[in-house]
């Protein structure tokens, strides 16, 4: 499935829900779901800092495809961590770089990602992306 | 519920009748009445706030203490004239004591440079609280850094009370200045300045007050409480942003050096030297917000006439209904239970991260504040990450307490 598959899968499944509530409900049920990020992974150095909320994030590269794990100390942005993990872990470095994220919009949260909004959501996908930059060149110096 | 609701209501109906008069507070948020908790952070303005910008710009603008002409007599007037208003407001015995800002924190950064320029030298102290926003701390901590001054603190207990037991310990002979917020941001804390000025002046320290929450709660009267400076902002008393007072004795702000320069605020000036303008002038450089001074008194006098008494009094009964309505939520714990406390509630919902509550208190057309409300050793005392935070003005009703407490017991059940 490509990034667009996976953001239209999950479009679909919160199209069912035609109230805020019951999609803040299945957003708090992913982030109950995530697993926990390594409690050794808890610190400054995974931190993303954001003012409201607070996000860990680290990844690795196992052939050639990026994976993310990534926790959150306030729930909801725990879940929208985990519909962003669904959507970019196991995909390679161009494929992060090239995606167009509009999920978080077309699902109704799209203030969750503002930033006007300093919850660490923002900034971590730019880490994200970072991550992808990175190991792009490490993958292109290697071969 | 609803009864006793209905009594309380009838007997303090007249303040909250005056809700009518902010036109935002009719607006919806995501399709529901807005209630507005957020008024620590900033108030809502009257009409007449509105209209007196509004009119000020189509009828008199013109820059003040320049012009040879009739509209910029008329200005100049008009912002020396809120200057007396404001001075009537503080009780302070001389307009020239009052000096125009862009609000609390500028002024508190204006007394931690001018004044700290010429009395704080290095081994000096310089002493604030725990309870502090922000704004009345880093300012004396670049001050310290500056000097070579050290910074010392004033604890508070487990009730968000300031240990008065305390000052007098922490008084030495090279404590320059007390610096302590008369309101607290986040506990809402009202604290005894009174009492603090007396302690302090026994030692020859003078007080600064930060009065951002403190000025809106009851009368305050800067000669009786004797406070060398007191400092408050325009928009968090139903005026507009970017306005701000600070009321400093003649006998001190004589003697400070000048913070910014530019227009205004000089008497002559050659390459040679420069000698400056007089008070209040002396420490307002460039061209003033007149209109935003203008705004400031609007609301000052509207709110006078409201009955500062009878408004603090009825934000006190709101603020006890809100207390009792929120204790009745297992898991729900206040944070600032003082004797003497203004309208703000700080708390937690069982082990519910503040900003989750807060968005989902927002979709439900509630805007309170999380997070640690710029007092993070407030935050720190009580070892959380923050609180959500209700800050209660007196144009809002009983009914919207009940709606915080629907919302969160709904809140509850959703993170359950």
């Amino acid at each position: 499935m490509s990034v667009n598959d996976i953001q239209n899968a999950i479009i679909d499944e919160f199209s069912i829900f035609d109230n805020w509530m019951d999609r803040y409900q299945q957003l708090i049920e992913y982030g109950k779901e995530l697993l926990p990020i390594d409690e050794r992974k808890r610190t400054e150095q995974y931190l993303i800092q954001g003012c409201q909320s607070k996000v860990w994030l680290d990844a690795e590269l196992r052939d050639g495809k990026i994976y993310f794990t990534a926790d959150s100390d306030a729930i909801i942005t725990k879940g929208i961590v985990a519909l962003l993990i669904k959507v970019l872990s196991g995909r390679t470095p161009d494929e992060i770089l090239n995606a167009e994220l509009y999920f978080i919009d077309k699902i109704g949260l799209k203030e969750n990602l503002s930033p006007t909004r300093s919850n660490g959501l923002l900034a971590m996908v730019k880490q994200m992306r970072m991550y992808a930059l990175a190991f792009k060149t490490k993958l292109e110096q290697a071969g | 519920m609803v009864s006793r609701r209905n009594k309380e209501q009838q007997k303090t109906n007249s303040i909250s009748d005056y809700r009518s008069d902010f036109p935002i507070l009719t607006r919806e948020v995501y399709g529901q009445p807005l209630v507005y908790f957020d008024n620590g952070a900033t108030t809502q303005k009257p009409r007449c706030v509105l209209e007196t910008i509004q009119r000020f710009y189509n009828e008199i603008n013109a820059n003040i203490h320049r012009g040879v002409h009739k509209l910029s007599d008329e200005s100049t007037l008009e912002y020396e004239n809120a200057r007396e208003v404001v001075r009537g407001f503080l009780n302070a015995r001389k307009s020239s004591e009052i000096i125009f800002t862009s609000g609390a924190t500028a002024s508190l950064n204006l007394v931690a440079f001018s004044f700290g320029e010429v009395f704080v030298s290095q081994g000096d102290e310089v002493l604030v609280t725990e309870m502090e926003h922000h704004s009345n701390i880093v300012p004396w901590q670049l001050l310290c850094e500056r000097k070579g001054a050290k910074l010392k603190v004033l604890p508070f207990d487990e009730n968000g009370e300031l240990i008065l037991d305390e000052l007098p310990k922490l008084l030495t002979p090279k404590t320059r200045i007390v610096a302590v917020t008369h309101v607290s941001n986040t506990l809402g804390t009202v604290n005894p300045i009174a009492e603090i000025v007396r302690i302090a002046h026994s030692q020859n320290v003078p007080v600064l007050v930060d009065g951002a929450q403190g000025v809106k709660h009851g009368i305050v009267d800067v000669q009786q409480l004797d406070v060398d400076f007191y400092a408050f902002s325009g928009h968090k008393i139903y005026g507009p942003t970017g306005i701000g007072v600070l009321y400093g004795k003649e006998e001190w702000l004589d003697r400070m050096v000048p913070w910014q320069s530019g227009g205004d605020m000089i008497a002559t000036v050659t390459f040679a030297k420069t000698t400056f303008n007089e008070l209040p002038f002396k420490f307002e450089a460039g061209t003033a917000n007149y209109i935003g001074a203008v705004g400031l008194v609007t609301a000052l006098t509207y709110y006078s006439r409201i009955g500062i008494e009878a408004a603090t009094s009825y934000e006190g009964e709101l603020l006890q209904y809100a207390i009792e309505r929120l204790s009745e939520i297992d898991g729900l714990t206040i944070y600032g239970n003082a004797r003497e406390k203004a309208a703000i509630i700080s708390f937690l919902l069982k082990d519910i991260h503040p900003y989750d509550t807060g968005m989902v208190l927002d979709k439900m057309g509630i805007a309170v504040r999380t997070g640690n409300h710029c007092t993070q050793p407030v935050i720190d005392h009580f070892g959380i990450d923050g609180t959500v935070r209700a800050s209660l003005a007196f144009y809002n009703t009983f009914e919207e307490i009940d709606r915080l407490y629907d919302a969160l017991v709904k809140i509850k059940a959703m993170f359950g």
